[in-house]
């Protein structure tokens, strides 16, 4: 690498990349500077991010939640809105890395990443974040599932950056449950996680679900016909044991060296029994 | 380039190339070699340095972030007249290091969470020094300091 730029305003930032087309983005640098320091990247210019202030902060706009790409873990952690209206993805957050990870490593980073095991990946697709990508010229808008092409692939063309990550809150849930499954509790990477937001009405039964699975397949995993099934069950042990067996049958894991895919296949879909904790007690 | 930032309360002015790593400037440039490497990697905590009052990893930081900042090292911790923060000095009293090697990173990490939150529990200090791994195994001598500092700021508050 021969040099970082570290620019302040977004204007600085366009002309910055116009100067140097071959320049790769860096934000929180937790994942980037590793891979530089392994060689897997050999950059010849570093655009440091962290200086747009444009790009940080949660806020309220037009009805829907607006999360600045350069938030940073720990101020995602502390932002009362996602506290109170978006506790799935703090309690995703809440165990990412370590604490220096989490003052570092940001959300736009998390999501441009791509890694299958990307801790607020899942928690992201079950809301139905939408991406805004800007350039110089243009800006555009994309669901999450369509910007993740597989792991460490995004749709980001020559020239754009991820500014915002944008929530529409249609609808609310009762139910915001997120667990990762590794091997220990800080500094792991997930071996299998799941993010499930749940409505469950007053006779037990569950009435609107939607769930996605971490680490087990190439990118984050949705299963309609699981959803289809499990809404209008009781939410029992028998309510739910079919939709179990989809679940494992519809992974497609990999084993490496923290866990056997035979493992994640069997942990994905039991970690479903997790929602029973929120069955209505009559 | 040449960076400029506050390092321990004084200006420093250093030529130096923008992607060299903070832990080599601080280290190698500027002779300030309390900052520890291990991994490299963000894995172990050891390069903990205080930027802006939070703790960054220095491993994963590029002098040119530095710019204008305000950094705070083990050295820097201690008061003007050299006298020794009370975390370093609660480190001591309850033997909380074998090797030392892990040390000024966990002390950096404590500073940081007493910043933020003067009372922790106990669970909320594990959860502190996550970051920070130990190959002595010296954690539970690090809890107790830790609650030592908190147990004796109480005593002054009240
Ligand atoms: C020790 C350690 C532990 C970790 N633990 C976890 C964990 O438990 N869970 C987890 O999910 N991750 C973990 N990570 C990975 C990493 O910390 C996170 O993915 C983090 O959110 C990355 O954010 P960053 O800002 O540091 O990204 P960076 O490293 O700065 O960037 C990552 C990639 O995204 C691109 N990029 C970043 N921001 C933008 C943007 N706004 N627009 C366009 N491109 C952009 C960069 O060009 C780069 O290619 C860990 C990393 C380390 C070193
Ligand atoms: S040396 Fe920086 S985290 Fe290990
Ligand atoms: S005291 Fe030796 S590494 Fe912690």
């Amino acid at each position: 690498m021969s040099h970082a730029l570290v620019p302040t305003k977004l204007e600085e930032l366009w002309a910055y990349i116009a100067e140097n087309p071959e320049a790769m983005l860096c934000a929180g640098g937790t994942d980037l500077l590793v891979k530089i320091r392994s060689r897997s990247v050999t950059p010849d210019c570093l655009i440091c991010l962290e200086r747009l202030d444009d790009l940080k902060g949660v806020r309220f706009e037009a009805g829907e939640i607006i999360i600045g790409a350069l938030t940073t873990h720990r101020e995602l952690l502390h932002d009362p809105i996602v506290q109170r209206d978006l506790s799935i993805l703090a309690s995703a957050v809440q165990n990412l890395g370590s604490p220096p990870i989490r003052n570092m490593g940001t959300l736009g980073g998390n999501i441009v990443t791509a890694s299958p095991a990307g801790d607020t990946l899942a928690p992201l697709y079950i809301l139905k974040a939408r991406l805004k990508i800007r350039s110089k010229e243009s800006s555009r808008s994309v669901p999450i599932e369509s910007f993740i092409l597989g792991p460490g692939k995004v749709d980001l063309r020559a020239g754009e950056i991820l500014s915002e990550i944008a929530i529409n809150q249609d609808s609310r849930f009762t139910v915001n449950h997120f667990e990762k499954v590794g091997r220990r509790n800080a500094l792991a990477c997930s071996v299998v996680s799941m993010a499930a937001l749940m409505n469950i009405a007053e006779d037990n039964t569950i009435s609107e679900i939607r769930l996605a699975w971490g680490s087990v397949g190439p990118t984050i995993m949705r299963f309609g016909d699981v959803e289809r099934l499990l809404e209008g069950r009781q939410l029992t042990v028998r309510g739910i044991e079919d939709a179990i067996r989809k679940v494992q049958q519809s992974v497609s894991p990999i084993a490496d060296t923290r866990a056997s895919a035979d493992y994640r296949r069997d942990v994905a879909g039991r970690l479903l029994l997790r929602l029973l904790s929120y069955a209505s007690s009559r | 380039m040449i960076v400029s930032f506050e390092l321990n309360g004084k200006d420093v002015h250093v030529e130096t190339s923008s992607d060299r790593r903070a832990v080599d400037l601080l280290r190698e440039d500027l002779g300030l070699a309390g900052t520890k490497e291990s991994c490299g990697n963000g894995d172990c905590g050891a390069c903990s340095i205080l930027v802006d009052d939070k703790a960054r990893l220095s491993c994963l930081t590029l002098a040119a972030q530095l710019q204008g900042r305000k950094v705070v090292t083990i050295e820097g911790v201690c008061g003007e007249d050299g006298r020794l923060h009370p975390v370093q000095k609660a480190f001591i009293e309850s033997g909380a290091l074998q090797c030392g090697y892990c040390t000024p990173g966990m002390v950096i990490a404590v500073i940081d969470l007493l910043n933020s939150n003067p009372s922790p529990s106990r669970n909320e200090i594990r959860e502190a020094i996550s970051g920070n791994l130990c190959r002595c195994g010296a954690y539970q001598k690090i809890l107790d300091a830790v609650e030592e500092v908190v147990k004796d700021s109480k005593k002054e508050a009240s």
